[in-house]
């Protein structure tokens, strides 16, 4: 049947000529330069726009936005550095637990797994980053935080409980369940999937002669990770860490339903924050004036940090590829 | 017993070695159970949150979840049939924009740019765009669409979920034309094939599976986005205007605003919601790894 549909459109000569015509051969170079073009612009798009909205924010509190904690609708008042170091804290918790979780998800997938298995928890592993953003705040606040209170704050908090330094970071005053550290433990299971994926990626690109000739003088699993597997691929799964870093710092609605939403810095890694990302989705609808200025401005501060860390991100693992 | 004995032997070395043995027997055996256990825990956080939406979202699954629309506050019953639809509506409008645009850029990256200075920076910003928070991308079609139209609109939040669909399509187009062995693309040219016969006709036929799976994953990813959305579909209690003007209403927002409503009905809409979203999403991401496994096979 292919074969005689294929006869048939090389003896028709006029469609073959409409097809390969001149016209059509540039036409289709200039449409897929031109939608090359498109990403580009979105990018300047997205970066014209942030500094453009946010300017005027800039503007009237110049670089106090960023280091004041006040933000205060009624007043006019705005300042951007609980957003941010709500962001850069759940960010940090976000890696801590998450990538060893994934480095031990890619040595077992690379290292441990028989071959029958391998697909299977690949694609269990990979399906973890399909679930949609939203889903995992609903696990984390209705699931998650009522576990996480029961089990960990309550008990914890009474040990530590007038405790010199624990006593304050590890103390829940309103042991719920949300806050701080329930936002970084959900964002470490939502990065997990790509640190891991890229470093399983990155651990089966090592030349196996490496690997085998480890094993051949002796060397235990941990001794092949430890001395060549992890020297060789060191820089590579840097960047891994920082894509997922990049991840976890624009993350939305998961952490809008677990983080509290509160204004305030505290010490307690337990207590109710916001991230720059959970604000906009709460305020942004009803904000008007200098409000929607003031948050466009922290859309602009959190596009140039990921911006920064998505890019050294890709240099790292991209430095991979070329050696 | 014997064996027991065995192992013991095995890992109490004879005596000038015992100590070094032993601390390298565990530090190998702490490697190999906590990876292990780390894989578990992962697959254990999936099932886990499948498990909830099954108990949770089969109870709200009802037929008027699909031919109702969303109650209004206090008012019992209700579905969420306009939020299937919008959502549908919204998803197949982005990826209709995306698929074009992707693939063309793809192909330029693969087929025309390759190495020259311009496709190396539109991959490196590609690669950005497709990590960039997609919060940003609702708040810069907020300014770009709904500010100068004057309103939400479906058409900007068809938008927005097309920029994020993009850099996906690009990826994955230009990662299967690069598959493709450069042989087959000389000998069409051989034959006098212009570039774009080639392309069309040799390249795209070549990496099709890899190229539909790409354009499967990247309409999984926006079915589910709710952050790009909030300031641009919105959302909408009531069907919405067929021009696609003012709010429209979707699945993510309307589980988000429901989940955290009073009200209980509101509350297990939202989880029968969740469980079809879900289960779509993961169906799609499925059936795409399946589609591209078969082509390997053949």
């Amino acid at each position: 049947m292919a074969v005689v549909s294929d006869q048939f459109v090389v003896s028709n000569m006029q469609t073959v000529r409409r097809r390969s015509s001149p016209a059509f051969d540039q036409g289709f170079r200039w449409a897929s330069y031109g939608s090359a073009l498109i990403v580009l612009a979105v990018l300047a798009g997205i970066i014209g726009s942030m500094v453009y909205g946010g300017w005027p924010a800039f503007q009237e509190f110049g670089f106090g936005f960023i280091t004041s904690s006040i933000w205060n609708v009624g007043q006019d008042q705005y300042g951007a550095w609980v957003a941010i170091a709500g962001t850069l804290t759940s960010a940090v918790i976000a890696l801590v637990i998450g990538v060893p979780i994934s480095i031990g998800i890619a040595i077992f997938l690379t290292q441990l797994c028989p071959p029958w298995l391998r697909r299977p928890v690949s694609t269990v592993i990979e399906l973890l980053a399909a679930v949609p953003s939203i889903i995992y705040g609903m696990w984390g606040l209705f699931v998650f935080a009522p576990f996480f209170a029961k089990y960990v704050q309550i008990p914890l908090t009474t040990i530590v409980e007038g405790m010199p330094i624990l006593g304050t970071v590890l103390y829940a005053r309103v042991p719920s369940g949300v806050g701080m550290m329930t936002a970084g433990i959900i964002l470490a299971i939502m990065i997990i999937p790509f640190i891991a994926s890229i470093t399983r990626d990155i651990l089966d690109q090592i030349p196996t002669v490496l690997r085998e000739s480890a094993y051949g003088i002796g060397c235990t699993t941990w001794e092949v990770m430890r001395y060549v597997l992890l020297p060789q691929a060191g820089v590579s799964i840097i960047g891994a860490v920082m894509l997922g870093l990049g991840r976890a710092l624009g993350e939305t609605m998961a952490v809008t339903f677990v983080i509290g939403n509160a204004n305030r810095l505290s010490l307690s890694l337990f207590d109710p924050s916001s991230t720059i990302a959970s604000r906009i989705a709460n305020e942004f609808n009803e904000a008007a004036g200098m409000q929607m200025h003031a948050l466009l401005a922290l859309g602009c501060i959190l596009f140039v940090v990921t911006f920064i860390v998505l890019a050294l991100a890709r240099l790292l693992i991209a430095g991979m590829k070329t050696h | 017993m014997d064996n027991a004995a065995y192992r013991k032997a095995s890992t109490t070395a004879p005596a000038p070695w015992g100590r070094v043995r032993r601390s390298r027997y565990w530090a190998d055996r702490a490697l190999k159970i906590v990876s292990t256990l780390f894989t578990a825990l992962g697959a254990f956080v999936l099932g886990w949150i499948l498990l909830m939406l099954l108990v949770e979202g089969i109870g709200g699954l009802s037929p008027a979840v699909f031919t109702e629309t969303t109650p209004g506050p206090g008012t019992e019953g209700g579905g969420i049939a306009n939020a299937i639809v919008g959502s549908l509506i919204l998803t197949v409008l982005g990826i209709v924009v995306a698929t074009p645009i992707g693939v063309l850029a793809g192909t330029y990256l693969a087929e025309y740019g390759k190495d020259s200075t311009l496709a190396t920076v539109i991959r490196f910003v590609n690669d950005i765009l497709l990590a960039a928070p997609s919060i940003l991308i609702g708040l810069f079609v907020y300014m770009l669409m709904v500010q100068p139209m004057g309103g939400y609109s479906g058409w900007a939040g068809g938008v927005a979920l097309a920029i994020i669909a993009v850099p996906v399509i690009v990826r994955s187009t230009e990662d299967m034309l690069r598959l493709v062995p450069g042989s087959l693309r000389e000998a069409g040219a051989a034959l006098g094939a212009p570039m774009s016969t080639v392309i069309v006709k040799i390249s795209w036929k070549a990496a099709r599976a890899g190229m539909v799976t790409g354009v499967i994953l990247a309409t999984a990813r926006i079915a589910g986005e709710t952050a790009p959305l909030l300031f641009t579909a919105l959302n909408n209690n009531f069907w919405f205007s067929p021009t696609l003007m003012g709010g429209v209403s979707n699945l993510p927002v309307t589980i988000y605003q429901f989940a955290l409503a009073p009200y209980q009905n509101w509350r297990e809409l939202a989880w029968a919601g969740a469980l079809i979203i879900t289960l779509s999403i993961l169906g799609l991401s499925i059936v795409a790894r399946l589609i591209l496994k078969k082509d390997k096979v053949r």
